[in-house]
């Protein structure tokens, strides 16, 4: 059988795609703000906190991570209006990534924290400092450098994710694929070029994250 | 009165008794050679010294004020307390100036001007002072040392503890970081030392302590507990680390 490639009526359409890419980047910018600062408190209440707090972020980290993001996503979409909460489609997906980066984060932040020898600490309240200020002078940047390019991989995981947000109506970039496949019916030509589109979102986050290390971590 | 008091204490982790009934008073200007095998519990009395490790038994005073207290300011007191480690513990992302003013800025509250300024005399005093903008690794292990002492010099303590200081260095290194063990000890400095250089101990030491098995096991003044050791266990260290 022969199937003639066609790309012209998928790139008629890019105004859809580019619309599409916008409300990506965009709830990948939102849940990327909203899950670091979910994973920077869960990972100081795990490391520094007392027994019961750390016991209930563990349980938050275990339950997201071994349960399916479109679940969550599904739980808060269709599931919280039994509760009387509804909330639309972008709002749902925002807090559904949040949630769920902010488990992958907590790891990612706690390893980072302990990657900081204990002597460094013990060194900074030698010198008399509290306890905030040997996290705030001494702990945090040796623990973001040490951090940073598992959190950028995982970043970058995060964005392909929110593909998945299609399934309540957001109107990501995959929300257009399938509109513009049902106007053209050219599938493959469409999910090349959606695949395409993902590929270099990912290098440009990639390349991004690279260079906010080099000028920030690498030279010292 | 002497400066730092040890009276008494017993310390253990968990089960392990480190520390048993230990006693010892440092008067003003004095400089202590801590010595022992390893495991006798020679960094964990300095580390109870300055409150890092809590004791179980006995009270440790610097200055007339005790360390083993829950209503004591621990970290006013380790502002008069300078304690050296063996791996020097900068802090890598800081510069040499950095690592200095840290503590003088943001305990004492010291304008940055003036900070750098102290940073520039304490340097000179370990030989160092062209480092200033350096990065830790950008130094050697002996002129790492140099500044963590200098760091710790910042802080104008009352007493300072080195531990093992010199025995994370290549040989050749030792001497310029005992040089400048030697020029604190001269310039009036109280000092806790533990280590291994013997000689140095001899001819600085005011008084050596040996520790053994969690205990004082010997004590006296350097030269002559060093050159004649009474108790047998002192005589069996004393050969292990002269040959
Ligand atoms: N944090 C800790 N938890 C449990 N045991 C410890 C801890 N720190 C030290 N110890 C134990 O306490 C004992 C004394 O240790 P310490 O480090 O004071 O010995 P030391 O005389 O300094 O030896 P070295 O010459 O090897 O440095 C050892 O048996 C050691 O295993
Ligand atoms: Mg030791």
């Amino acid at each position: 059988m022969k199937y003639g490639l066609q790309f012209r009526d998928v790139f008629a359409a890019w105004e859809s795609l580019l619309d599409g890419v916008l409300i990506t980047l965009l709830l990948s910018a939102c849940a990327m703000l909203g899950g670091l600062a979910i994973g920077i408190a869960c990972a100081a209440g795990r490391v520094y906190g007392p027994g019961w707090l750390k016991r209930l972020v563990a349980a938050y980290v275990e339950v997201i991570r071994n349960t399916p993001l479109l679940v969550q996503l599904f739980l808060i979409f269709f599931g919280l209006p039994s509760f009387g909460i509804r909330l639309d489609g972008f709002t749902a997906a925002v807090l559904a990534l949040v949630i769920n980066l902010g488990a992958y984060t907590t790891e990612i932040v706690r390893a980072g924290l302990e990657a900081v020898p204990r002597a460094q600490v013990e060194a900074g309240h030698s010198l008399g400092l509290s306890g905030l200020q040997v996290f705030r002078y001494i702990v945090m940047f040796p623990a973001l450098k040490a951090m940073f390019p598992a959190l950028a991989s995982q970043f970058v995981l995060l964005m392909l994710a929110t593909s998945i947000v299609s399934q309540i109506s957001v109107e990501d970039l995959f929300h257009a694929a399938s509109i513009v496949q049902s106007r053209t019916f050219r599938d493959f030509e469409v999910y090349v070029v959606i695949g395409g589109l993902y590929l270099g979102l990912a290098f440009v986050f990639r390349g991004l994250f690279a260079a906010l290390y080099y000028w920030t971590f690498a030279r010292r | 009165m002497a400066l730092v008091e040890v009276q008494r204490i017993s310390k253990s982790y968990g089960a392990l008794q480190v520390l048993t009934d230990v006693s010892l008073d440092v008067a003003k200007g004095e400089v202590v050679a801590l010595i022992g095998r390893s495991g006798s519990g020679k960094s964990t009395l300095l580390r109870c010294i300055n409150g890092l490790e809590p004791i179980q038994a006995g009270a440790i005073r610097i200055d007339g004020v005790q360390v083993n207290d829950p209503t004591t300011n621990l970290r006013k007191l380790r502002q008069e307390v300078g304690i050296v480690f063996q791996s020097f513990n900068l802090f890598p992302h800081l510069s040499v100036s950095d690592n200095i003013t840290l503590a003088p800025r943001v305990v004492k509250n010291q304008p940055p001007e003036a900070a750098r300024e102290l940073a520039r005399e304490v340097l000179r005093r370990v030989g160092l002072e062209d480092k200033l903008d350096a990065f830790p690794a950008q130094l050697s292990g002996g002129q790492q040392q140099r500044v963590a002492i200098a760091r710790s010099l910042a802080m104008r303590p009352k007493v300072m503890l080195f531990d093992e200081v010199t025995s994370a260095l290549d040989p050749e290194l030792t001497g310029e970081v005992l040089k400048v063990l030697e020029s604190v000890a001269r310039e009036g400095m109280t000092m806790i030392l533990v280590t291994h250089e013997m000689g140095f101990a001899r001819r600085f030491g005011s008084r050596a302590v040996f520790m053994h098995e969690g205990r004082i096991h010997e004590e006296g003044r350097a030269a002559a507990m060093l050159a004649e050791p009474k108790t047998l266990e002192l005589q069996t260290f004393l050969n292990a680390v002269l040959h």
